[in-house]
Parts: C-alpha cells; structure tokens; sequence
C-alpha cells in the first residue's frame, strides 16, 4: 500500500545530514586547535545527533501501533548503554595514576 | 476496522499481527545489541592506553581509510532506506536494485575491514599484542562479524523477494533486516567517532 511519497526525499536530506556531520566530526578533530576535552564533547554530540537521526527518518522507530513500545524501550537501552560506558570508565580508571 | 485501514492506510509489514510483533520483538533485539555493544565500547574506553610494548591507536590507523569505510556504509545505510521506500511503493524491481546496491556497498566495507585487519598485523597490532589491540579488534571483529551475517541474510531474502514477491510476510523481514543494517551504521558512528577519530587526536 502506498504510503509514502514517490520521491524519497526525507531519505535524501537525513543521507545529507550524515555526510555533513561525519565532514564536521573531521573537521572539528583535525582542523581546530581547540582543547582534546572540548573537541570529544562537540564529536559526541555529532554521533548522538547522527544516531538519533537514523533511528528516526531511517528506522522508522517512531511509526506503527507500537511506536510508544519501542521508543521508550529504545530510550532504556541507550541510557543503560550510557550506565555501563561511563560507569565502567569512571570506576576502572579514576584514582589510577597511569592515566 | 476495515473503515480505519482505509482512513490510516499501514504499510504492508505492518498489516499482519505476526509481522507487528516480529518487528516490535526485533526492537527489543536491538536493545539487547545496544548493550552488547556498550559493553565492549566500555572495554575499549578502559583498556585502550595499555599498549604494553606495541603500538598505539594513533600509530596504526590509517584515517583516510576509516573515511572511505565510513562513506561505504553510511552509503549503504542510506540506500536500505531507500529499499523500505521501494517495498512500500509496491516495487520488487525497485527493492531488489536497491537491495544489491546496499549489499555490494556492504561488501566493500567488509572488505576495507579485512585489509585493516592484515594491515594492523602486519604493523605489530595483532589480537594477543596488547590490551589496546585485544579490545579493539575485539569490538571492531564485532562489527564486522554482524555485517558479514547482515550481507548472508540480506541475500537470503533478495532470493525469497524474487520467489513471492511484497507480503505482509516477506515485506516484515525486509523492514527487519533494514533496522538491523541501519542500527550497524549507528554502532559505525560511534566507532568511528570514539575509537579512530578520538584515538588521533
């Protein structure tokens, strides 16, 4: 059944957005002289803005009867996926002079 | 019922019960990989300046190779979108087209990863090297391993695309396998963001 517009074009602007920031995440990385704690912050927040991008216009997270399921299930993974990241690192490495 | 379905036309994967739930149980999957993942980006963010004697992230990667990677599969996750595009405008011709051009794009991101791969033993950097090299092979083998299975089962269901055609049945492990091939562009991201461009800097 057709649903969707014959042309693709929100595929084409998130296929856009990707490309821009993966050339933003290179530029800032090896084109600024800004601090290394600064340039992880902004590169995080181009994945985090990627990712949220091909969940949304790619993987159709947010359409169907079960759309609440999956996104508030979705939320809960990334979130214990931030938990077991940044937990694990904060606890193995603070106090540990090699770093 | 039948008055709604005409009102809120719903895509064919989503038209039978069995296919909903497949697609609503393949979300939780994914959070299951979500944290397979974390785990092994957790590894990676502890251990990764234990080089022991071997080298470190910074000498053996090779940016303009990871930028090539990355443009494949960003590539190849653009154009499984364009697949469910296809299905849902009814076309098997336009599915299967798209279909093999996101596979091919796939194999030659396999392919780029097996080159790293020998590279980074020939240069030192092999599994039982270092703690570093241990996690990082690790999560990058990871990766590869799950887009080596994506290309298997995307072949598989070009073929049984072929055979039967767009079914609420076969249209509902179409739209499963592309969330499975867009959610390895989304671990790539980070990958690429944490592990090469992090460790380059």
């Amino acid at each position: 059944m057709n649903t969707e517009k014959s042309f693709p074009y929100s595929h084409i602007v998130g296929y856009l957005i990707s490309l821009a920031l993966t050339l933003a995440t290179l530029l800032v990385a090896f084109k600024t002289a800004l601090p290394k704690g600064t340039i992880m912050l902004i590169l995080a927040a181009f994945a985090v803005a990627q990712a949220g991008l091909q969940l949304v216009m790619f993987m159709h997270m947010t359409e169907g009867e079960d759309r609440d399921s999956k996104v508030v299930h979705t939320i809960y993974a990334i979130f214990m996926a931030a938990v077991i990241v940044f937990g694990s690192i904060w606890v193995l490495t603070a106090g540990h002079p090699i770093y | 019922m039948e008055s709604k379905l005409v009102k809120y036309p719903v895509p064919t994967e989503y038209q039978s019960e069995q296919g909903k739930l497949n697609i609503l149980g393949f979300w939780i999957f994914i959070a299951a990989e979500i944290a397979l993942f974390a785990t092994l980006f957790a590894v990676y963010g502890v251990l990764h300046p234990r080089t022991a004697n071997g080298p470190s992230g910074a000498e053996i990667f090779v940016i303009k190779d990871v930028v090539i990677q990355t443009l494949l599969l960003l590539t190849s996750s653009f154009t499984a979108g364009l697949v469910i595009h296809q299905m849902r405008q009814g076309s098997v011709k336009g599915l299967v087209t798209w279909f093999v051009i996101t596979l091919l794009l796939g194999g030659g991101f396999l392919f780029m990863e097996i080159r790293e791969f020998i590279h980074y033993v020939e240069v030192g950097a092999a599994l039982q090297v270092s703690a570093f090299t241990s996690s990082l092979l690790t999560t990058l083998g990871t990766h590869g391993a799950h887009v080596t299975l994506g290309l298997i089962w995307g072949i598989c269901l070009i073929i049984q695309m072929l055979q039967r055609g767009i079914t609420p049945k076969t249209a509902s492990k179409v739209h499963i396998w592309g969330i499975y091939w867009h959610f390895l562009d989304v671990v790539w991201i980070f990958i690429f963001t944490f592990i090469y461009v992090g460790g380059l800097i």
